[in-house]
């Protein structure tokens, strides 16, 4: 396995091709629980752990089931509801199994179950024809972008929060107009992949 | 539930309720397929089309279907239209295909669908449910053209591919590009809020709305909260 290949998908997939600040994947629970650094921290690592599993269970799926049986084109349908009950599941172990992780994300889990950024990584991985250490690698990457671009975006809110805003501007407009300075910002890393690691 | 006029039902998806700049659902492909304006409109006619038909079966089913287990059931609705308008698109309009990539599959999670089963079909006789569904995506297909093109004009000179003049030779490419569909998106609610101040409807009407995240977690987050208590 060549790791330099590895190391390429996991920056592209953080920094440049970020899902949220370019991708545009996961907008909703990026505006919706980037209030605070800890909620964001939370829904972050919740999305990580979902992307991963979600990543493991539908590549199978998809190379080995139906390619195999020439059932591509349903796709969509098997991956939104492996989607749905992985998260159902593991919502239900962690209650059961260990309920202190499950206080800290738990609340997050349901929220994830729609989320397009993970329907998003498991079709992209599979029309990238990744194989399935690079698919989760670029997973994870994914995750890891997300879970980056929510904790700085929480940094920013807390400071519109106590700026003087006009009064059709205030709550979303303004929050997206601050995300898209964000996003301007990752523009920087554009470059990254080609001149420093190829 | 008071009930609304007929007529009410569809045009309060154009402004009045306008999935996009008012209920703000489906913030995903707003920002992403509106660079071009023939992109958005690609996007808004299929979701449209997804809108109408689940929101017809879904308010068919509405009676068989136990409260418990209905999102999964609108999911898998909503996901096979989807499958069969991406199927569609990529025999007829391959162009278009390409262009939405896998945005196309992404109608699947878009809020406005599921939230349009939660709050309205799941309610409603047929009739109105297709009603709300051709109000509510032709609400979202104007609301991409127009930020489509803000977008195109200015980022790329051009409206639908024909180029206009002057502005061809002074585009401003960041507004094609990630940071513009976040700022005009901004500005656009900003003016909508200008404009519709203190006539809008008033929020607490939809259980969870106000939350950007409402629709996608379908009363998810609401759940989640209760349990926490």
């Amino acid at each position: 396995m060549d790791i330099k290949a590895l190391v390429i998908i996991l920056m592209s997939s953080v920094l440049v091709d970020n899902y949220v600040l370019s991708r545009f994947l996961g907008i909703c629970p990026f505006l919706g629980v980037s209030k605070k650094v800890d909620q964001s921290v939370g829904m972050g690592l919740s999305v990580i752990f979902v992307m991963l599993m979600a990543t493991a269970v539908t590549w199978p799926i998809q190379t080995y089931v139906l390619d195999n049986l020439g059932l591509g084109y349903t796709q969509t349908i098997v991956f939104i509801l492996v989607i749905a009950a992985l998260v159902q599941f593991t919502e239900i172990f962690l209650k059961k199994n260990i309920p202190a992780l499950h206080k800290s994300l738990g609340v997050y889990l349901p929220l994830i179950t729609t989320n397009c950024a993970v329907l998003g990584v498991t079709i992209n991985n599979m029309t990238d024809g990744y194989n399935f250490v690079e698919s989760m690698v670029s997973s994870l990457g994914c995750g890891l972008g997300f879970l980056l671009a929510m904790v700085l975006f929480s940094g920013v809110r807390s400071r519109i929060d106590e700026s003087d805003i006009p009064a059709s501007f205030k709550g979303l407009p303004v929050t997206l107009i601050a995300a898209s300075f964000v996003s301007m910002a990752f523009f920087g890393f554009a470059g990254i992949v080609e001149n420093l690691l190829a | 539930m008071k009930k609304e006029n007929t007529m009410s039902v569809l045009l309060k998806g154009l402004l009045r309720e306008n999935p996009v700049f008012v209920l703000i659902l489906g913030t995903c492909p707003t920002l992403a397929t509106t660079t071009t304006v023939t992109g958005a409109f690609g996007m808004g006619l299929a979701t449209l089309a997804v809108l109408v038909c689940s929101n017809i079966v879904i308010s068919a089913l509405r009676k068989f279907i136990p409260d418990t287990v209905r999102i999964p059931c609108y999911i898998v609705v909503i996901a096979g239209f989807v499958t069969v308008v991406q199927m569609l698109i990529q025999a007829f309009i391959p162009d278009l295909y390409e262009t939405l990539g896998v945005y196309l599959a992404l109608i699947t999670v878009n809020c406005i669908i599921l939230g349009r089963a939660e709050m309205f079909a799941g309610k409603n006789p047929i009739g109105r449910s297709a009603l709300d569904g051709i109000g509510m995506g032709l609400g979202f297909t104007l609301a991409l053209l127009a930020m489509a093109t803000v977008r195109e004009v200015l980022g790329a000179g051009t409206f639908a591919g024909m180029e206009i003049p002057f502005l061809v030779d002074h585009k401003i490419e960041l507004m094609a590009k990630a940071p513009g569909g976040l700022m005009v998106y901004g500005i656009l609610i900003a003016v909508v809020n200008k404009i519709t101040k203190g006539k809008v409807i008033k929020k607490k009407e939809f259980s969870c709305a106000g939350c950007p995240a409402a629709a996608e977690c379908a009363g998810g987050c609401a759940e989640a909260v209760k349990e926490e208590q």
